[in-house]
């Protein structure tokens, strides 16, 4: 099993070690206390917080994707699910937000967990293939449901409050989902890190030698699952409060690809890749709105050539790529 | 790690560069419009016949002296997209006026943002929740979904024809408009009697059509749904035989839809605007030359298929621009203002009279039943 | 009894198109292990090139035998430029880049052709021919007999031909198959070559019947891949079996349970195939070494 260990530096003491090795992150989360200076308008806010997103929702698929090699091609459900939950409680039965929000990931956690149980003995493209086909039978159903869900055109949210207090305007939303993207790439490093971690990775080496070394395979795999999805559906719902729209779009394929798309492409098995494709692939569609006509083709192109010429994807190449300038 | 952020400040450096320094001079039109996704048929023309107008009134000195720039953004038939780009809009284009939303998911998905912003708003979309209950800073060109239920059971009671079967799409259009099908059947005396619905994308409905022709007593079809759907319609209702008088909706007031289904669409009757038929109109109404010479133009410049959609761009175009001439200027309140004053305005859609309460302007005669005849529009009124 | 047997009708004919766009899938999977998530988009290459053919004046016959040679040729140019290079990656890595080729052909055609509608002529006319109170197309006949050829074709070309032979036996053991003289570089580049052609046939079959617009592909594509996995993955007879069997539980449930649902079908279906017989109606039992 081959892990790519930090260099440690001479001092050998603990704590120093685990600062070193967290440096990226106080550097990242300085950067992002620093971005609301110099962010001109709104709009630009409205950009870094789908780019925040979207990094959070590829780690967590990452987790799946790149640590336990469990392909899913239907996770933006979990997402979709998160935000229609929150928006029907909210927007329907009048729930407070903050319930709506815990319940919501709560009934998606336990989707997960019963899903997973069911199709994760499945591997490689029959996984793929099971994940797509639930992905899209969950955004059928919220397309359909028009009584419960508002049908295509999607249902209003109302605005997120917590004891009292609304949250409203892109500046208040950024800095709850730049707190929830820093959450995401602690708690998922420190995943990595532990003895947990690293049985998720022998998971992805070998399941059968992973087996024989006691670790148990099922459970972990479940274990993951779930909580990758429970954090997609936490970021549903919070992004419903946020675009106070939600549509049945959300939770459909396309969506699902972009999520992978992301994962690949900024690095399975790499959290800063995954915030790096998110920010990539967020900012792409931005940039290409103005070839009209031809994004489609703009993007399919940079896609392949990125798959073919970056194959791990872009964070591992540029890193390995660093590591042997150093050696 | 020094790549990554080499990387982060290149991106930042990309991002910052990126933005328009929005000059003072041009007179900015937003557009969010569904140019790709099943709602290209509406969107694509809307978008041709805006660029269209303001490329000529660019010709012909502007407005108010100063150049009209046209910045749209296409949402792909996706209302969230729609209210993200309203927001790319409002905030970073700076732009004066919307006119835009080809569905009415997109419009409603954008009116938050609009209403804050308090910028004047030109929908393109049929819903009739768009201006019911009337909101300040919205406005519509296109006829209600509920309209075009009470067209066609006007004329189907005409013909004698009661018990109707609806066949609709599953796309926001569809639905809204079987919504307001069923509410507005029994007022008018009709009874429905079957209730199916297909997809946008679907390539074979005959399986529904099949359904429908079983049940006793069913007298006519009545599609709800947007270009290319009901177009395979028409060619399974052809495919099985079905002999029963069939009304589509104003979704397919396109010569596109034609085209797509060729012999299958004859005898089909709709409602819809005036500007498909502009050459049988008499010489005495006021539209009959704004849709001759809509048509003149548009097909002058090799746009392709004349449709109602491209004729509400017109209109909200046209409006939008007498409202500022009045004004004398492109202040958003004022310029809200003067188009709630619209009056007697002829678009292609109808004669438009606004109000405080009333910010559609157009009325059940602005609705002409049509039917295809020989592969051409023929009034039918 | 009419309405079951017009479901009958359109789920055969549906069923068909299916089948053709799952044997691409099984045809490229058996040679490379690659699932070829641009399938959907051979097919509505087929039909929207002859279209634009047809419409540029060019009688039917010869539009359509171009379109599939077009077709065919973009196959190679795929199989050569997206899909060799990246030999060694990961399932995951190679599922994205078929996405991007798929997305580069839809892509390519929206920004030549437009996003409208097309219809291509019928083969022989559209008098609908009524059986036991069921109509049916001359087209679906087309449609059906055409795959049944097809198949019939396909069958012949892997038992008996050298070609054939070889991408048989590349799919089972490479090494093995190199070490007996094949050439297995040129396998995969006809496989593509085979599958493409195969779509374009597809779709120049059914435009005609549904028309085709530059995004047809993309839900074509999924449920090609499900009818594969349905008739289990890399087997010809279960490629056909799957589509047929797909097209006829959709029309049926469209007819009698409920129309809205329909397009879940297919994926209900797959879920409850992967669960109790993952390997599909025909496929290889799954053995994985240790």
């Amino acid at each position: 099993m081959t892990v790519a260990s930090p260099r440690t530096p001479p001092v050998s003491s603990r704590a120093s070690r685990w600062a070193f090795a967290r440096a990226p992150t106080f550097a990242f989360a300085a950067a992002l206390l620093v971005l609301p200076s110099i962010l001109p308008n709104a709009y630009y806010f409205d950009v870094a917080i789908r780019i925040a997103i979207n990094a959070t929702l590829a780690i967590a698929l990452n987790l799946l994707i790149g640590y336990t090699g469990q392909i899913s091609l239907g996770h933006a459900a979990f997402f979709g699910l998160g935000a229609y939950g929150s928006a029907i409680l909210v927007g329907e039965f009048d729930w407070p937000p903050g319930a709506a929000l815990v319940v919501s990931a709560a009934m998606v956690g336990a989707l997960a967990y019963v899903v997973a149980r069911v199709i994760l003995r499945l591997e490689g493209h029959y996984l793929a293939m099971a994940t797509l086909g639930l992905g899209v039978i969950a955004s059928i159903a919220l397309t359909n449901e028009v009584g419960l869900t508002g049908g295509p055109d999607g249902m209003s949210v109302p605005d997120f409050s917590i004891l009292g207090l609304r949250v409203a305007g892109e500046k208040a939303w950024y800095w709850i989902f730049a707190a929830a993207l820093v959450a995401a790439i602690v708690l998922a490093g420190n995943l990595i890190d532990s003895p947990a971690g690293r049985a998720l990775r022998a998971l992805h080496g070998s399941q059968t030698a992973a087996r024989s070394v006691g670790v148990d395979a099922s459970a972990f795999k479940t274990r993951v699952f779930v909580l990758s999805a429970t954090a997609a559906a936490i970021m549903g719902s919070l992004y419903a409060h946020y675009e106070g729209f939600v549509t049945p779009g959300l939770a459909a394929f396309p969506k699902s690809v972009q999520l992978v798309t992301m994962v690949v492409v900024g690095g399975m098995a790499s959290i800063w890749g995954s915030v790096l494709g998110a920010a990539l692939l967020s900012l792409a569609p931005e940039l290409l709105a103005r070839f009209e006509g031809y994004e489609t083709l703009a993007f399919g192109a940079i896609l392949v050539a990125t798959m073919i010429f970056l194959p791990r994807g872009i964070a591992p190449s540029l890193s390995a790529r660093f590591r042997r300038k150093e050696s | 790690m020094k790549s990554f952020i080499r990387a982060a400040l290149a991106a930042g450096a990309l991002f910052a560069t990126g933005s328009f320094a929005t000059a003072a001079e041009p007179i900015k039109i937003g557009a969010a419009l569904s140019v790709t996704g099943p709602a290209a048929f509406l969107g694509e023309p809307e978008l041709k016949t805006l660029r269209m107008y303001v490329d000529k009134t660019n010709a012909e000195g502007g407005l108010l002296g100063r150049q009209i720039e046209l910045v749209s953004y296409d949402d792909g038939s996706d209302a969230a997209r729609a209210n993200s780009f309203a927001k790319r809009l409002i905030e970073d284009d700076h732009v004066d006026v919307l006119i835009g939303g080809t569905t009415t998911g997109a419009t409603m998905g954008m009116y938050p943002l609009v209403e804050k912003a308090e910028i004047p708003f030109i929908s393109l979309g049929g819903g009739v929740g768009i201006v019911e209950p009337v909101k300040k800073w919205m406005f519509k060109v296109a006829h209600n979904d509920r309209m075009a239920a009470e067209r066609v059971f006007v004329d189907a009671k005409k013909r004698g024809l009661t018990k109707i079967a609806l066949l609709s799409e599953t796309s926001g259009f569809g639905q809204s408009g079987r919504k307001e099908t069923l509410a507005a059947a029994p007022k008018a005396g009709v009874e429905i009697v079957a209730d199916e619905t297909y997809g946008p994308t679907d390539t074979d409905v005959t399986a529904q059509l099949a359904k429908i022709r079983a049940i006793d007593g069913v007298q006519a079809i009545l599609v709800f749904g947007l270009g290319e759907g009901p177009a395979v319609v028409m060619k399974n209702i052809a495919q099985l035989g079905i002999k029963l008088p069939v009304y589509q909706s104003h979704g397919v007031a396109s010569q596109e839809f034609i085209r797509l289904a060729g012999a299958a669409a004859e005898g089909v009757r709709l409602p819809a605007a005036a500007i498909l038929v502009p050459d049988q109109l008499p010489d005495s109404d006021p539209q009959k030359a704004i849709e001759e010479d809509y048509v003149t133009l548009y097909t002058a410049k090799g746009n392709g298929d004349i449709s109602t959609f491209g004729g509400h761009a017109r209109d909200a175009f046209f409006i939008w621009k007498a409202a500022v001439e009045r004004a004398g200027s492109v202040d958003k309140a004022k310029v809200r203002d003067e188009i709630e004053k619209t009056a007697g305005f002829a678009g292609t859609g109808g004669l438009v009279t606004m109000s405080p309460e009333d910010h559609l302007g157009l009325n059940a005669a602005a609705f002409h039943m049509i039917e295809i005849r020989g592969g051409k529009w023929k009034l039918a009124d | 009894m009419s309405q079951f047997l017009q479901s009958i009708f359109s789920g055969v004919t549906v069923g068909a198109t299916y089948a053709l766009v799952a044997l691409g899938f099984s045809i490229i999977y058996n040679a490379s292990g690659v699932i070829n998530f641009a399938q959907g988009e051979f097919i509505m290459l087929g039909g929207m090139i002859a279209a634009f053919l047809v419409a540029a004046g060019v009688p039917l016959a010869l539009a359509v035998v171009a379109a599939v040679a077009v077709v065919a040729a973009i196959g190679v140019i795929v199989a050569k430029i997206a899909i060799e290079p990246a030999r060694g990656a990961d399932v995951t890595t190679l599922i994205i880049i078929t996405i991007g080729v798929s997305m580069v052909l839809r892509g390519a055609v929206e920004a030549t052709m437009g996003k409208g509608g097309h219809a291509l002529p019928p083969f022989s006319g559209d008098k609908p021919i009524v059986l036991a109170g069921a109509t049916m197309l001359p087209q679906s006949i087309w449609v059906v007999a055409t795959t049944l050829a097809l198949v019939a074709g396909l069958a012949l070309f892997f038992e008996r031909t050298r070609l054939g032979k070889g991408i048989l036996a590349t799919a089972h053991n490479r090494l093995a198959a190199q070490l007996v003289g094949v050439d297995t570089r040129r396998v995969l580049t006809v496989s593509f070559c085979l599958s493409a052609a195969l779509g374009a046939i597809g779709g120049v079959l059914i435009a005609p019947i549904a028309n085709t617009s530059y995004d047809a592909g993309v839900m074509l594509g999924l449920k090609g891949f499900v009818a594969a996995t349905i008739g289990g993955l890399g087997s010809g007879v279960g490629a056909v079996a799957g589509g047929l069997a797909l097209g006829l539980l959709e029309s049926l449930t469209a007819g009698y349970l409920s129309s809205a649902y329909k397009d879940a079908v297919a994926f209900v279906i797959v879920l409850v195939i992967l669960l109790v017989r993952p390997r599909g109606m025909f496929g290889a039992a799954i053995s994985s070494r240790v």
